[in-house]
C-alpha cells in the first residue's frame, strides 16, 4: 500500500489510504460512505455504477481509484442530495420513471453528461446514449421521456 | 354489516391492531408482510387505507415484511397482493375508522353518522372538533376483530384510490442508498461465498494453508462443501474468494442429458390431467371426428430463463446470543424465517427475525433466500458482527433458481366451419415453485452442501387451484366445447427452477395463441375476428377490440413487417390483457411498437398500473427475442451480461397502453398481466412477417435460420 490518494468528490477534497488498485466503486461506497452509486455487475457491463470523472461518464466498478487521483469525481449525491434537486431528478420523479429504481443513479449520471453537451437530444439519441445501461424492470421509455423533458428545460 | 367477504390475510391477523398503529401523533403505521419489488404495491395499499380512514396518504408509513413486528401473510407473488392484502387493508382501515367514529360520537354526544374525519381530525356537522384519530386511538381498543366492525365505503366515496399518487418509495431509490445492497450496519463485515460449478458438484480438496498465508486477516469458513470468507473490507473479500476458488477442487457432479430442454420434451414423467371439459359427460373430448374438419398441432420450446436482476442477491445477517437477525430482499419473509429455523435447528418464531429491505427488481424467486442462508452461516462464526454477503454477477446466474424450461404440445380440432371444437394441451416442465420452507424442506442451496447435508428440495408443481405452475394459462378462455389440459412435471434434472414472472403462462399462451392464429388462417378468418368469435367473456372481448382499435388492426402488411396479437386473462382469473405488436425483420428482429389494452378491475393507481404493463411488455420482449441460460451438462455457462443480453434502450418498442376502467369491480393483480400476451403477440407477428411459424423461444435470428433454412 502506498500513501494516501487524493481527489475531489462532489466538490470536496478527499484523501483515502487504500491500495491504488482498489476499484473506485468500493472507495466511494465503503470508504467515503457515498452509497448512492450502485454495484450492479462489478464488471463494467451494466452501467449501474456510473459516475463522472472530470465530467466524463465512467464505470466506477472497473476503474481503479488511482485513476481518480488529482481529478474530480461526481456522484449521484451531487444530483440528489442538493436543494433543490437537479432537474433530472425532478423529471424522473415526475415521469415516475422507474420500478425498482436500482438502475437510476447510474443513468442519471450518464444523462447529466449528455445534457452537458447542450442541445435537445432526440429520443433516439438519448436511447443510444443509454445503451451501456441496463434496466431489467422495463422503465426505459419513461426514463428516455424524463431525460428529454429535463433536456428541454421542462421540469416537474 | 352483511355480505362483506373477508380476505385470507385476515385469517391470521383478524384484528385492527394487527394492521395499523396510531400511537404517533399525526402518523399511521400500516403493517403488511407484502414487500415492494418495484411494483408500487406499498403506495397502492396506502391509497386504499387513506381512503377508508380519511387520512392523507403522506401521513402513512409502511412497515413491510418484518417477521417480528408485522402480520404473517403469504409471500408477495402471483399478482395477489392487491386482491388479498389490498382487501384486508380496506376492511381493517374501515373497521378502524368505524371504531374511532363511534368513540367520537359517544364523547361528543353526536350521531355516528354525523362524525366525519378530515385528514384525521374529527368534524361533527361540518364543524372541526379537538378530537383526532390519534387522540381517539389512545382510548379505543383496536385489538378487536376487523370483520365485526368493517363497512367499507362505496366506490363513489373513494377519492385517493383511482388517482395516480406518486410512488412513495421512488425518490429515495432514485438517488440514495435505499437498497439492501447499500445497508451498512455498525461493525459490519463483508462475506463472500464460493458457489459450486454445478448444483451437484462437491469439494474434493481445499488448500486452506495456501489461503491463510495469502490472506492472514481473512476468516475462512468451511462446512462440507460450503466455503466462504469474511473480511473487514469488501474489496479484500472479493479478492479472497477469487483466491479460494483457485485453492478448491470440485468433483464432476452429476451426469446429465446433453440437451436439458430435449430431456423435458421427451420425459417419461406421468401425465397429470388438470382439467377436462367435454361437451357431453360421456365425451372424452378427443372423440371429435377429425375428418369433418382439420387437426392442427404445435410443439413449442422455451429455454431456461434467469431473473437477471440488475443487482445480484444480497443479505446481512447477525447472530447475537443465539438470536438470528437477517435483512433480506426475500419475497417471503416468514417462509425464509421458518426455513432458516430448519437449517439451524432453532424455533424460528422465538429466535429468528427477518426484516425485508428492498433489492433491485426480481420477478419471482431469485437467489434472495439462498444468499440469506449464506450470510447466516458466515455470521454464525463471528457472533455479534453483522455479515453482509453479496453474490457476484456470475454467482447470480449460476446459483439462483431459474425460470423453468418448458416443452408444450397442443392440438386443436376444427369443425367443418373452421371453429375450434376441441383443444388439448400438455405442458412438460420442471416445477415452478420451490420456495424455502415449502414441504418442510430448507430449500436453500447452501443447506445441501453442509455436512451433513440437508436433502435436495424437490417439490410438486403449483396446483391449478393456486393458479397452476406448468399449466398456468394453458386453459384457453375461448369457448371451446372440449378442452383437455395436462402437465408432466420433470423432477429428475439437476437444475433448480422456481417461480419466474408468469410461471408457465408465457410458454402456454405463446403456444395457445399461436394455435389460434393458425386455426384462424386455416378457417380463412382474421385472427382478431376469430378470437372474438370464440369468446363469451365480454371483458375479454373488450380488451381485444380496444387493442385492435389502438393498433389500427390489421395494419399495413409489408414483406418484413407485420402485426401480431396475443391475449390472456392472467391465471384465467386475474387481469385481462390484449397486446398487439409490430415486428420488423431485417438484420435483426425488432419489436417497434406495442399496443396494450388492460382490464384490471378497479384501478387503484392508474399510472402505477400503466408502469407495470409497460414494464411487462418490455421484459417480455426481451425474454422473447434474447434470453436463454446456457449449459454444459449441468454447469451453467452463462456468467455475465455479455452471455445473457437483455433488451437495450435503443431496442425498446414504442408502447401505448389503455386501461379499461371497471371501478365497480374488485381490483385484479396486474404485475404479470402483459407478459404472456406480449410473448404470444411477438410469436404471431414474426409468423405473419416471415410466413413461417417459429416454435422456439427465444426467437433469435439463429432460430429463424434453423426453422426456414
Ligand atoms: S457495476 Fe459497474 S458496470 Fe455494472
Ligand atoms: S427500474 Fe429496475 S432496473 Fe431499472
Amino acid at each position: 500500500m502506498t500513501g494516501a490518494i487524493e481527489f475531489e468528490v462532489n466538490g470536496n477534497a478527499v484523501s483515502v489510504a487504500v491500495a491504488p488498485t482498489t476499484p473506485l466503486l468500493y472507495v466511494l461506497r465503503n470508504d467515503l460512505g457515498l452509497r448512492g452509486t450502485r454495484h450492479g455487475c462489478g464488471e463494467g457491463d451494466c452501467g449501474a455504477c456510473t459516475v463522472l470523472l472530470d465530467g466524463r461518464p465512467i464505470t466506477a466498478c472497473n476503474t481503479q481509484v488511482e485513476a481518480a487521483a488529482g481529478h474530480q469525481v461526481e456522484t449521484i449525491e451531487a444530483l440528489g442530495e442538493t436543494q433543490p434537486p437537479h432537474p433530472l431528478v425532478d423529471a424522473v420523479l415526475a415521469e415516475q420513471a422507474g420500478q425498482c429504481g436500482y438502475c437510476l443513479p447510474g443513468i442519471l449520471m450518464r444523462a447529466k453528461a449528455l445534457l452537458a453537451q447542450g442541445g435537445a437530444p432526440s429520443r433516439e439519441q438519448i436511447a443510444a446514449a443509454l445503451d451501456d445501461h441496463l434496466c431489467r424492470c422495463g422503465a426505459h421509455n419513461r426514463i428516455i421521456q424524463a431525460i428529454a423533458t429535463a433536456a428541454s428545460g421542462g421540469g416537474a | 354489516m352483511i355480505d362483506i367477504a373477508s380476505s385470507p390475510s385476515l385469517d391470521d391477523n383478524p384484528n385492527c391492531a394487527d394492521w395499523f398503529d396510531l400511537s404517533y401523533e399525526g402518523k399511521v403505521t400500516l403493517r403488511t408482510a407484502k414487500v415492494e419489488i418495484g411494483q408500487g404495491i406499498l403506495t397502492a395499499l396506502v391509497q386504499i387505507a387513506a381512503d377508508e380512514m380519511d387520512i392523507h396518504p403522506d401521513r402513512f408509513e409502511v412497515l413491510s415484511g418484518h417477521t417480528r413486528l408485522g402480520p404473517l401473510e403469504a409471500q408477495t407473488a402471483s399478482s395477489l397482493s392487491l386482491e388479498v392484502t389490498g382487501r384486508a387493508i380496506r376492511l381493517a382501515a374501515s373497521a378502524l375508522r368505524h371504531l374511532l367514529a363511534s368513540e367520537a360520537a359517544t364523547l361528543l354526544q353526536a350521531v355516528p353518522d354525523d362524525v366525519a374525519f378530515v385528514d384525521g381530525t374529527v368534524h361533527v356537522g361540518g364543524r372541526e372538533t379537538p378530537l383526532t384519530s390519534w387522540t381517539l386511538a389512545q382510548t379505543v381498543d383496536l385489538n378487536v376483530p376487523v370483520m365485526a366492525h368493517t363497512a367499507p365505503k362505496a366506490m363513489t366515496e373513494r377519492c385517493v384510490v383511482g388517482t395516480s399518487l406518486p410512488r412513495q418509495d421512488l425518490p429515495a431509490k432514485a438517488v440514495t442508498a435505499a437498497f439492501i445492497q447499500d445497508l451498512s450496519l455498525d461493525g459490519m463485515m463483508h462475506g463472500r461465498v464460493l458457489q459450486p460449478p454445478s448444483l451437484s458438484a462437491r469439494i474434493t480438496h481445499f488448500d486452506g494453508e495456501a489461503m491463510e498465508s495469502r490472506f492472514p486477516n481473512v476468516q475462512i469458513v468451511q462446512n462440507g462443501s460450503f466455503l466462504g470468507v469474511i473480511a473487514a473490507r469488501e474489496d479484500v473479500a472479493i479478492r479472497a474468494i477469487a483466491a479460494a476458488d483457485q485453492c478448491t477442487t470440485w468433483d464432476a457432479g452429476a451426469t446429465v442429458a446433453a440437451d436439458l430442454v430435449e430431456a423435458i420434451g421427451t420425459t417419461e414423467a406421468a401425465e397429470e390431467v388438470v382439467l377436462h371439459k367435454a361437451d357431453s359427460p360421456n365425451d372424452s373430448g378427443a372423440a371429435i371426428d377429425p375428418t369433418i374438419g382439420a387437426t392442427l398441432s404445435m410443439q413449442t420450446r422455451r429455454t431456461y430463463i434467469a431473473h437477471a436482476s440488475i443487482a445480484p442477491s444480497c443479505a446481512v445477517a447477525t447472530w447475537r446470543d443465539g438470536e438470528l437477525e437477517v435483512y433480506s430482499h426475500t419475497q417471503a419473509p416468514h417462509g425464509l424465517r421458518d426455513a432458516l429455523g430448519i437449517v439451524f435447528g432453532i424455533d424460528p418464531v422465538k429466535h429468528i427475525t427477518v426484516i425485508h429491505t428492498p433489492g433491485a427488481g426480481t420477478y419471482g424467486h431469485s437467489g434472495q433466500d439462498d444468499v440469506a442462508l449464506d450470510a447466516a452461516l458466515l455470521a454464525r462464526t463471528v457472533p455479534g458482527s453483522p455479515v453482509r454477503v453479496l453474490w457476484s454477477r456470475a454467482d447470480d446466474f449460476a446459483a439462483a433458481p431459474l425460470g423453468a424450461a418448458m416443452v408444450v404440445c397442443a392440438q386443436a380440432t376444427l369443425d367443418a366451419n373452421g371453429r375450434m371444437a376441441a383443444f388439448s394441451i400438455v405442458s412438460n416442465s420442471q416445477p415452478h415453485a420451490r420456495r424455502p420452507g415449502q414441504d418442510g424442506a430448507a430449500g436453500m442451496t447452501a443447506a445441501e452442501r453442509l455436512e451433513p447435508p440437508f436433502a435436495a428440495h424437490c417439490c410438486d408443481d403449483v396446483p391449478l387451484v393456486r393458479g397452476g405452475g406448468a399449466e398456468r394459462n394453458a386453459t384457453p378462455l375461448y369457448a371451446i366445447p372440449n378442452i383437455r389440459v395436462a402437465k408432466r412435471i420433470v423432477k429428475d434434472l439437476p437444475v433448480r427452477t422456481s417461480a419466474f414472472r408468469g410461471l408457465g403462462a408465457p410458454a402456454n399462451v405463446f403456444t395457445l395463441e399461436a394455435l389460434m392464429d393458425d386455426a384462424a388462417a386455416y378457417a380463412g378468418v382474421d385472427p382478431i375476428a376469430y378470437r372474438l368469435d370464440h369468446l363469451e367473456d365480454e371483458r375479454a372481448k373488450a380488451v381485444i377490440e380496444r387493442a385492435a382499435a389502438m393498433a389500427g388492426w390489421p395494419g399495413r402488411e409489408s414483406d418484413d413487417e407485420a402485426l401480431g396479437v396475443g391475449f390472456a386473462q392472467y391465471k384465467n382469473r386475474s387481469a385481462y390483457s390484449a397486446v398487439i405488436v409490430r415486428v420488423r425483420l431485417d438484420e435483426t428482429i425488432r419489436v417497434t411498437h406495442a399496443w396494450a389494452a388492460v382490464d384490471a378491475g378497479e384501478i387503484i393507481n392508474p399510472d402505477g398500473l400503466h408502469n407495470q404493463v409497460e414494464g411487462g411488455i418490455i421484459q417480455a420482449t426481451s425474454l422473447t427475442l434474447k434470453e436463454a441460460v446456457t449449459f454444459d451438462g449441468d454447469r451453467i455457462t452463462t456468467h455475465g451480461w455479455s452471455d445473457y443480453p437483455i433488451l437495450k434502450f435503443s431496442e425498446v418498442p414504442q408502447i401505448a397502453v389503455e386501461l379499461i376502467d371497471q371501478s365497480h369491480l374488485p381490483p385484479l393483480g396486474a404485475g404479470e398481466t402483459s407478459v404472456a400476451p406480449t410473448v404470444a403477440a411477438i410469436g404471431n407477428a414474426v409468423c405473419r412477417a416471415l410466413g413461417a411459424r417459429i416454435c422456439t423461444l427465444p426467437i433469435t435470428r439463429d432460430a429463424i435460420v434453423a426453422a426456414i433454412g
